[in-house]
């Protein structure tokens, strides 16, 4: 018979996924080179330490928050994360509802709370301006107490000089808002003046109390200008609606007053209302008009990128969303590594203990499996570095309990196909005949086994939070891992043995041998396993192969055991219940 | 070994044969004695012992501790934050666990610092967790959708691959049988019920639909041309798949059984409560109740829905009148 089709198609696989292998370790390679990869995986937080919050955004009124609220309630914890000075954190959704923010080492307690406090926009208008990046003043030049601002009136309006008192006039020298810039104050009193920076310029700021409180904005969206004729010019915009009738009403006052001074000198700082989030100004443009039905839009120097920025924030001043903390975990560093360390131990005895066992079961066959088992971890442990390097993918301890777990699900596989190798040979095909009929059977089994657990671990990784993602992903990567060795390593490689002396003759220790298996040969002509009864098994045989596969299996099968039963009855004498001779299932025992 | 091979033949054969269909009657009153009592123990025993993810608090683990007398823990505890009461134990070797009430920001760090001086550790040697009480209702919402989710889809592609229902519906109760009794034996073992245990149940989902779609493709093998056989009746073909796929059945289980053993062993011994405990306990049992699920509960119900089947019992009696013929005739 021409074998050399399957074997060089089994050596071709084999090439191919030793390429596979090779290309993700220069891969990596090369992102180790280029210093953006490392040969380690990179560890959840439960492994390397720090802390991770689980923040559940709230939104005022409404039960549930939308796709869309929970984006800009990254955005703004983002935004508050970056802002506070934390570095390599990271902002993530999960299961729909919350937001995690995982980062290094132990936030102080005032970053804890500004992460969590409730988004705080408003509009205060301006009583002083830098008008240019401002650091403190230095102590030296400051304004001598006496010469500070002593109100003599009691101030009219929100813009009255006279809300500038000496404790203010002392705060506003000392704030920086160039680097390093002072922390903003995020629960400024909105009936009180306050001090600000705008942080995309450095100015600096005194800002009247709250005129107009975020709840009273309706919406916010971005687009190219309108001229005058309609047409649309290239100047980006922010339209801006309030709530009618509060907000269109305050802020027709506001513009009122603002618009006033606005005429009498375009460039007072006086004309100008300051957007303020979190005690940041994100923006402060002046009136030009009188808004009288709430709608307004702003326009300046914007970007798409920045118009969009700042119709988002004053979203957020739309949508009043608190944060519940759900929890709060924080893991030291030396006891991360103790998990790790200890999951890793469990993972090699776990390792060990199959080793041993497959080697017992299966003896040198045991190899086969020990060797896909490293392959596939191999591939799980590459294809972790490469998820790590693109997707920011963290390896957490329950992913380790996850690959762990796999262990056995991966050698469940290689048990499939070899039993399935194995019932080929009782029924007294070669090896060579046994592989690829085993393969036949054992392919579809395999298949429609693992995509029952890639499909659960599809739905828990979509449905899931917390830790039960991390796990349900190493699980579905684990199981595609073992479908790739599979099918290009242990069935290519068996391919190949089987046409080895070793195992193509069933050395006693290849874990298929015949004479073990209890195999009746079939095609070798005279065997040494010949009983009187073969020649009408062979021709039985014959027979039931035209009938069907399983079948023929089952008649050789039956007949073994009739003839046992026969010679037991015969010895036993006559008289004794029959046996059937083509059924065993119920009288076998 | 010899004998286990041996085993195998004898069972591939039919030369050894267990009664998994034939006495379904006693498999099934023995399963749902163990499913009621899985139901009747939690409940009797005041229930699941939930943890701190469910119930919400502070929780500190300090380790590497060298005094572990825990009313070091519960001085400190009183000192940082006067009037809360704190359960202090022993999780395992040199880690202590504390667990409180609900602490604002500013307790946490004075118990945090009191816990510090007191058990005489550096500061990376403690970690401190505050849960609100629904994130662990949060995580066990999800993980029931994604139950629900995951059986229904399976249900579906098991009846799409397999060509009839009455396989999704079998090993879908097979599949009911492993989680309640899972659950149980964990509710008796009186370990805490966390997020991790969680996942060591999901896992068991998938676990056990795969053991069981082994088992059935055998099945489905094994009676694919049954009607045009007079060679035995559908529950007997069904039982010696069952047979035939025994020595796989009992190969996995080891194999899938030895990892998350060695997990429950360093998880328990070394690590004390936490993630790998709780969720390798679920396995163990989950593992192990699958494998019998499958043999003893899955494949005979997949046998009885279909018995009844008029072409399968005209079939039963083919098989019968060939016998009684065999049996002149000799």
């Amino acid at each position: 018979m021409a074998r050399t089709g399957p074997t060089s198609m089994a050596r071709r696989t084999l090439l191919w996924l030793g390429a596979i292998i090779i290309v993700c370790i220069l891969a990596v390679g090369g992102g180790v080179l280029s210093g953006a990869a490392s040969w380690a995986p990179k560890l959840g937080l439960d492994l390397e330490g720090g802390t991770q919050m689980i923040l559940a955004p709230k939104v005022e009124g409404a039960g549930s928050i939308s796709a869309e609220q929970l984006n800009q309630a990254v955005a703004i914890i983002r935004q508050r994360v970056d802002g506070s000075g934390v570095s390599e954190s990271q902002i993530s959704t999960e299961g729909g509802r919350n937001v995690v923010v995982q980062m290094p080492g132990t936030p102080t307690n005032e970053q804890r709370n500004l992460i969590k406090a409730s988004a705080n926009m408003n509009f205060r208008p301006v009583i002083v301006s830098s008008e240019a990046p401002a650091g403190a003043v230095p102590v030296a030049q400051r304004t001598p107490a006496d010469k500070l601002p002593k109100p003599t009136a009691k101030p009219t309006n929100a813009s009255d000089p006279n809300w500038v008192d000496a404790a203010i006039m002392k705060q506003y020298e000392a704030t920086s808002c160039v680097a390093p810039m002072t922390e903003p104050d995020t629960n400024a009193d909105p009936a009180k003046p306050m001090v600000a920076c705008e942080a995309d310029n450095g100015f600096k700021y005194i800002l009247g109390p709250v005129e107009i409180p975020g709840k009273w904005i309706q919406t916010a969206s971005y687009g190219l200008q309108t001229g005058a004729q309609g047409a649309t010019t290239n100047q980006w915009q922010v339209a801006l609606t309030l709530v009618k009738p509060q907000g269109a009403d305050a802020f027709k006052a506001v513009t009122q007053r603002l618009y006033s001074k606005y005429l009498a000198n375009p460039n007072d700082p006086q004309a100008r209302f300051a957007i303020v989030l979190d005690g940041n100004v994100v923006s402060a443009p002046a009136s030009q008009a009188v808004i009288t039905d709430g709608q307004s839009s702003i326009t300046g120097n914007f970007t798409e990128a920045s118009a969009k920025t700042l119709a988002d924030q004053l979203k957020f001043g739309a949508l009043p969303i608190s944060f519940d903390i759900q929890s709060d975990e924080q893991i030291s560093a030396t006891l991360g590594l103790q998990q790790l360390e200890m999951g890793l131990l469990a993972g090699l005895i776990g390792l060990g203990l199959v080793v041993v066992y497959s080697l017992f079961q299966y003896r040198a066959l045991g190899f086969v499996t020990i060797t896909s088992l490293i392959i596939a971890g191999g591939l799980t442990y590459l294809a972790i570095i490469l998820l790590g390097w693109g997707e920011n993918y963290r390896l957490s301890l329950a992913g380790v309990a996850g690959i762990i777990v796999s262990i056995g699900q991966t050698a469940d596989s290689f048990i499939v196909y070899f039993e399935r190798v194995r019932d080929e040979l009782r029924d007294g095909r070669g090896l060579v005949a046994a592989v690829d009929n085993g393969w036949m059977r054992a392919k579809r089994t395999i298949l429609a086994s693992k995509a029952v657990n890639i499909l659960a671990s599809i739905v828990l990784y979509f449905v899931s939070v917390g830790n039960v993602k991390g796990f349900a992903f190493t699980l579905g990567l684990t199981a595609v891992a073992d479908l790739i060795v599979v099918f290009m390593f242990t069935h290519p490689t068996l391919l190949l043995l089987a046409r080895t002396r070793f195992f193509g003759e069933g050395h006693h220790f290849s874990g298929l041998d015949p004479v073990q298996l209890g195999a009746v040969p079939l095609y070798r002509g005279a065997g040494r396993f010949r009983s009187p009864e073969d020649t009408l098994a062979v021709a039985r045989g014959k027979n039931a192969r035209a009938a069907g596969e399983a079948e023929r299996r089952q008649t050789i099968a039956e007949r073994r055991l009739a003839a046992k039963e026969a010679q037991m009855v015969g010895s036993r004498g006559a008289g004794a219940k029959k046996p059937e001779p083509r059924d065993d299932s119920k009288e076998g025992k | 070994m010899k004998s286990f091979a041996t085993f195998g033949n004898e069972l591939y054969t039919g030369e050894r044969t267990y009664q998994f269909v034939g006495r379904r009657k006693l498999w099934f009153g023995i399963t749902a004695v163990a499913v009621l009592l899985s139901i009747l123990v939690p409940l009797l025993g005041g229930g699941f012992n939930f943890g701190i993810e469910f119930r919400g608090g502070s929780q500190f683990t300090i380790s590497n501790v060298s005094n572990t007398s825990p009313s070091i823990g519960e001085k400190a505890v009183s000192e940082g934050a006067p009037g809360t009461v704190a359960v202090v134990t022993n999780i395992a070797g040199k880690t202590m666990q504390v667990q409180t009430d609900r602490l604002s920001d500013d307790q946490t760090i004075k118990v945090k610092d009191a816990l510090k001086t007191a058990y005489g550790v550096a500061d990376s040697q403690i970690a401190s967790t505050f849960v609100g009480p629904s994130w662990g209702q949060d995580v066990s919402r999800q993980a029931i959708i994604g139950f629900i989710v995951f059986v229904l889809l399976a249900t579906i592609m098991m009846a799409l691959y397999f060509r009839t229902w009455r396989m999704s519906i079998a090993a879908i109760v097979g599949l009911l049988v492993v989680m309640v009794v899972t659950a149980g034996v964990y509710a008796a073992s009186n370990f805490e019920v966390t997020p991790s245990a969680i996942i060591g149940f999901l896992t068991i989902l998938s676990y056990s639909l795969y053991d069981t779609v082994v088992v059935f493709d055998k099945i489905r093998e094994n009676t694919a041309d049954i009607k045009s056989s007079t060679r035995r009746t559908f529950g007997e073909e069904v039982n010696l798949a069952v047979n035939q796929t025994l020595v796989r059945s009992i190969n996995t289980m080891m194999v899938a059984v030895l990892p998350v053993g060695s997990i429950l062993f360093i998880g328990a011994m070394l690590l004390g409560a936490g993630t790998l405990r709780d969720l390798s306990l679920a396995l163990f049992i989950g593992i192990i109740v699958s494998t019998f699920s499958t043999v003893f509960v899955a494949a005979p119900m997949y046998a009885w829905l279909r018995e009844h089947e008029p072409e399968l019992v005209k079939q039963a009696k083919k098989v019968q009148a060939r016998r009684a013929a065999e049996a002149v005739d000799a």
